[in-house]
């Protein structure tokens, strides 16, 4: 892999890592299983690339955030004022969605930001465009942190941990799952609006399995760096992301088809989530070999 | 303070499992009253508790804490006047997160949450003091993760988090009897010690009967969903185990079938 290659893939990781951190808030901290993010993550796309051609790139980022959280409104709303189940929630957001993002494109198929200003054309430098997602995604990050640390963030904890407690704390868990939903999935559009400006394009598909890559980075990072804390964890997931990045352009680089991202995606977090169940059936196995062993000695 | 007029429950009405959990349910707690409740199995002591507390909304009837009227109520609203303990001692506190930012969350009821830093100095201070009250050493233990205490710790933690702000009414769902014997006394004593300095109007489900009667100052015996014995006052204080025995069978014109109960 070489230089060129390695450093894209760390630009990519860190921009992707800001959607890892809307699957840490959704599906580690409430504990709910989100598939809104692979419409928030086009929607945000989308935004920021419409706001780009018009020549705002900076408001368009923000403008993301804002659909993002829109969409996390909306499935929360979905999942707690009309009680559906949180994945069914999750698929009815992404659904409609769809229809939203074609309407936002403006009915393309997508959008080319090649000879737009973005945040990356702007920025200068060998490692210019590495500079600016970090800042990103520092920021974010630090929020992050001091956010979950807040009586908020506290009881959003507390909601995906035990519910039923916090609701006796006479704490609206409702409007917590909002809060969280809306928080998680405007990472994810920021994410998506900032991939949109870095690769200076928009599709409309760009979001399918957006939920499984930030789950894989999510697990990636938590497995190498555990998760003893809040801001442990958070830093675990950029690491995740990056690392995750590194791997699928360390693959591709030895020449697999690029067709098969989604498949080895879809097999790593599967591995990741039933590694320790693995490990008990071959320890287990073990035991049992040694024991019909020991029958007949 | 509590008052319930006429209260009714069915669960699942018209269908063949149909069950009156409660029916036309009348009681009234003055200011400071501790009620212990007794009763068989599905007497209904724990769909009151749910009543009370909002689980589920009743079918008829009225509810007022107060003076205020609870009936259609949100359980997390009502939450800010009502502490609540229940048997399993895992389900009062959030296991993965620290003993301060547990009590962070009680010490937030009745006040919306804001965005302020969750656990400050001066929390932490009082959170101390707190602990330091249980006697179990966790004031020096404030970081560690709830779900690494023993259930009797955990419980112990949880009745200072319903109570870290003084509720207008305590609900107390036999929260002593997951806990092995030593513990259960303890964890009892200190209920009654926090619930006489603060003077909490307490109901206190228990399936000790002696218990019963040496707690609080009235006792109420269910079955099927109705009261049917009430005493307080001179009368209770004479009363033995044996004479409750007594007047639960007559009243209700069957053993007592709670086996726990009758173990004890």
């Amino acid at each position: 892999m070489s230089m060129f290659a390695f450093q894209g893939a760390v630009e990519l990781g860190l921009i992707y890592s800001l959607l890892a951190l809307g699957l840490f808030v959704s599906y580690r901290i409430l504990d709910i299983p989100d598939l809104t993010v692979d419409s928030s993550f086009t929607l945000g796309a989308a935004v920021s690339a419409v706001f780009a051609t018009a020549g705002h790139s900076y408001l368009g980022l923000v403008m993301a955030i804002a659909a993002g959280w829109m969409a996390g409104m909306l499935t929360a709303f979905l999942q707690t004022k009309l009680q559906i189940q949180p994945i069914l929630a999750g698929i009815l957001s992404m659904t409609a969605l769809y229809s939203i993002n074609l309407r936002v494109m403006s009915g393309r198929a997508n959008i080319s930001l090649l000879g737009t200003d973005t945040l990356f054309s702007a920025a200068t430098g060998k490692f210019g465009k590495m500079f600016a997602a970090l800042a990103v995604v520092l920021a974010a990050g630090i929020f992050l942190v001091l956010f979950f640390r807040t009586q908020v963030g506290l009881c959003i904890r507390a909601t995906g941990d035990n519910e039923e407690m916090v609701r006796t704390s006479s704490i609206n868990t409702d409007r917590m799952k909002f809060i969280g939903l809306g928080l998680a999935n405007a990472l994810v559009g920021l994410s998506g609006g900032l991939i949109s400006q870095y690769q200076s394009f928009t599709d409309l598909s760009m979001g399918i399995g957006m939920v499984v890559v930030g789950l894989a980075s999510l697990i990636i990072g938590e497995v190498i760096f555990g998760r003893p804390n809040v801001w442990r964890n958070v830093i675990a997931v950029v690491f995740g992301a990056v690392i995750y990045r590194c791997i699928i352009a360390f693959v591709f680089a030895r020449g697999l088809p690029t067709n098969d991202l989604k498949l080895i995606s879809s097999v790593i977090v599967a591995l990741a989530i039933s590694y320790p169940l693995i490990i008990r059936r071959y320890r287990l196995m073990k035991l049992m070999r040694e024991a019909s062993r020991n029958v007949r000695a | 303070m509590l008052e319930l007029k006429h209260v009714s429950k069915t669960f699942f009405p018209n269908t063949i499992n149909e069950r009156k959990a409660l029916i036309d349910l009348s009681l009234t707690l003055e200011n400071g009253d501790f009620v212990t409740i007794i009763g068989g199995n599905g007497a209904g002591k724990s769909t009151l508790f749910n009543a009370v507390a909002g689980s589920f909304l009743i079918d008829s009837g009225n509810i007022l804490l107060d003076g205020q009227d609870i009936t259609f109520l949100r359980d997390y609203k009502r939450a800010r006047n009502i502490g609540r303990l229940l048997q399993d001692p895992l389900k009062g506190t959030a296991p993965n997160m620290t003993i301060e930012e547990n009590l962070t969350m009680a010490y937030q009821r009745g006040v919306k949450s804001s965005f302020r830093l969750g656990v400050g100095k001066k929390e932490q201070q009082a959170f101390r003091d707190h602990l330091a009250e249980l006697g179990l050493g966790l004031e020096d233990r404030m970081k560690t993760k709830m779900g690494l205490l023993s259930g009797g710790q955990r419980q112990a933690v949880t009745l200072m988090m319903a109570t870290i702000v003084t509720p207008k009414l305590l609900l107390l769902d036999e929260h002593t009897a997951a806990l092995d014997p030593a513990t259960a006394e303890k964890v009892a004593l200190l209920t009654q010690k926090i619930v006489a300095k603060e003077k909490i109007t307490t109901m206190m489900i228990t399936h000790n009967m002696q218990q019963s009667l040496d707690c609080g100052n009235r006792t109420i015996m269910m079955d099927g969903g109705r009261m049917i014995l009430d005493i307080k006052g001179a009368e209770r204080s004479k009363l033995t185990v044996s004479d409750l025995l007594a007047m639960f069978k007559d009243k209700s014109k069957k053993e007592l079938d709670n086996d726990r109960m009758l173990l004890s």
